[in-house]
C-alpha cells in the first residue's frame, strides 16, 4: 500500500495517472471461504473466469489456471456457476483456516 | 480484427478492470462492465456517476480502471460524456485525432432512474454519438438501500421498511428501457449478466450503431437483496426466466425479444431466495405476490404482443 499523500502532493483534479494502480491494494484478506480447484474435473468452460467479479481466476492460453488469491474475496460464485464433470464440482468452498 | 465472442478467444483480451477495486464480495457490477469491456472492439472512454461502482473502482489514489475514466456528480454522467464526445469531435473536425473512440457510462439505478434522468434524456435527445448503460441493483445500494424508482413492489429497503405498517415499497418499478425507447434513439436494450453472450452482442451491436444508445442490465446486489453472496448469476437467471426481467432490444422503434424462456417461472421463484421479499411470504401480504405476478404477465404479453 502507497503513504497517503498530502494535498501539496496530489495532481491538479487529483487525477490518477496510473491506469490500473488498484492492483496494489489486495483484497484476499476479505475472504472467510477459499475456492479450490479440482482440475480433474474441470471441463475448461471458463465460467468461472467470466462470472468472477475479482477477475481473480488465471487463465492462460485459454486455458484456466489457479485461483488469484491475493485478490479473490470468496464470494463464491464460480463454486455455484461451476458446471463440473458428470455432476463433480471442479470448484468448492473450503473454510479459511481449516 | 474482431475478437470471436467465445470464452477462449476472450480470455485472450487484456482486463480494463482490474481486481483491487473495492465492490463486495459477488457484486454484479464488475461482472457486468468486465463483459462490456470485453465485449467492445473499440477504445473505450467511460464516466459513472456517483455509485456504488463510482465509489469503489476509485478510492482515493487508486483506480480499477485502465481505460481514461471520469468520475461525475451523481445527476450528471450522461451529460459529463456528452461534453467529452463533443470535445473529441471537435479535436477530429481541427484534425488533432483521428481514432475511433466510443464514449460508455456505467451508471447505477440511482444515478439513472431518479437523479440523473434529466441529463440522461438531454443527452439523448441532442443525439451524442454515445453508449449509457446502467446497471441496476433497483435500490441505492452505496448509501445503504434505500428505495430508488427502480426498486421492485414489495422490497424491503431502509426507506419502504417492512413491518407492521407497510409492506415494503408500495409501488411498482419504473420501465426505464420503455422510457429511453420512446426516445426515439436507435438503440435501447435490455440485458443480464447470466445470459453473456446475448448481453456482449447487444453491446457490440449497439457500439456500431452512431448516435444514443441505451442498455439497461440487471446487476444482482447482494447486501441489498439480502441473498447470499453466490447467486449473483443465479438470481440475474431467475430473473430472466420469470420474464421479471425480459431480454430485448428496440432497434429503430422496432422490438425484437432476444430470449424467450421455454418454460416461465413463477415469480415466486425470484423472489424466493431473496431476503428483501421474505416478508411477502406472510399470509398477510400474499396479495403483493399476486399483484405481482399480475404485473409481470401483463408486461410480457404487452412486450410479446408489440415485438
Amino acid at each position: 500500500m502507497m503513504k497517503p499523500k498530502g494535498w501539496r502532493e496530489l495532481t491538479p483534479g487529483a487525477v490518477i495517472l496510473e491506469a490500473g494502480n488498484a492492483v496494489e491494494f489486495k483484497t484476499g484478506s476479505w475472504r472467510a471461504f477459499r475456492p479450490v480447484w479440482r482440475e480433474e474435473n474441470c471441463i475448461q468452460c471458463l465460467f468461472c473466469w467470466l462470472y468472477c467479479p475479482d477477475m481473480a481466476v488465471i487463465v492462460r492460453d485459454g486455458k484456466r489456471a489457479d485461483f488469484n488469491y491475493d485478490y479473490c474475496k470468496g464470494c463464491g460464485i464460480c463454486a455455484l456457476e461451476c458446471p463440473g464433470k458428470k455432476g463433480n464440482k471442479a470448484i468448492i468452498m473450503q473454510e479459511e483456516g481449516k | 480484427m474482431a475478437t470471436e465472442l467465445r470464452l477462449k478467444e476472450l480470455s485472450k483480451k487484456e482486463e480494463l478492470f482490474t481486481h483491487g477495486h473495492r465492490l463486495c464480495a459477488g457484486c454484479g457490477a464488475p461482472i457486468i462492465v468486465k463483459m462490456v469491456l470485453l465485449a467492445s472492439e473499440y477504445p473505450v472512454i467511460a464516466c459513472s456517476s456517483t455509485g456504488c461502482l463510482e465509489v469503489s473502482s476509485c478510492i482515493s489514489e487508486y483506480t480499477a480502471w485502465k481505460i481514461p475514466w471520469i468520475h461525475s456528480a451523481f445527476e450528471n454522467a450522461a451529460a459529463t460524456i456528452a461534453g467529452v464526445e463533443s470535445m473529441y469531435k471537435a479535436l477530429k473536425k481541427k484534425g488533432r485525432a483521428d481514432k475511433e473512440i466510443k464514449f460508455v457510462t456505467f451508471c447505477g439505478d440511482g444515478g439513472t432512474y431518479d437523479i440523473g434522468l434529466q441529463s440522461l434524456s438531454g443527452a439523448m435527445e441532442r443525439g451524442h454519438d454515445m453508449l449509457y448503460i446502467c446497471y441496476d441493483n433497483g435500490a441505492y445500494m452505496n448509501t445503504g438501500i434505500q428505495r430508488s424508482s427502480a426498486t421492485p413492489l414489495g422490497a424491503d429497503t431502509t426507506t419502504s421498511p417492512a413491518g407492521s405498517v407497510v409492506p415494503g415499497k408500495l409501488q411498482q418499478r419504473k420501465d426505464l428501457t420503455k422510457i429511453m425507447a420512446a426516445h426515439n434513439i436507435p438503440y435501447a436494450a435490455q440485458a443480464s449478466p447470466s445470459h453473456w453472450l446475448d448481453l456482449m452482442k447487444k453491446v457490440r451491436k449497439a457500439l456500431k450503431i452512431k448516435g444514443p444508445k441505451f442498455m439497461n442490465i440487471l446487476s444482482p446486489c447482494n447486501r441489498g437483496w439480502r441473498s447470499r453472496t453466490d447467486d449473483a448469476i443465479m438470481l440475474s437467471r431467475l430473473a430472466v426466466q420469470t420474464c421479471y426481467w425480459p431480454l430485448y432490444e428496440v432497434e429503430d422503434g422496432v422490438t425484437r425479444i432476444t430470449f424467450k424462456p421455454k418454460e416461465k417461472k413463477p415469480i415466486v421463484d425470484f423472489l424466493k431466495p431473496q431476503g428483501r421479499f421474505k416478508h411477502l411470504f406472510n399470509p398477510e401480504n400474499e396479495w403483493i405476490i399476486k399483484k405481482f405476478q399480475e404485473m409481470t404477465d401483463k408486461e410480457w404479453e404487452l412486450l410479446l404482443k408489440s415485438s
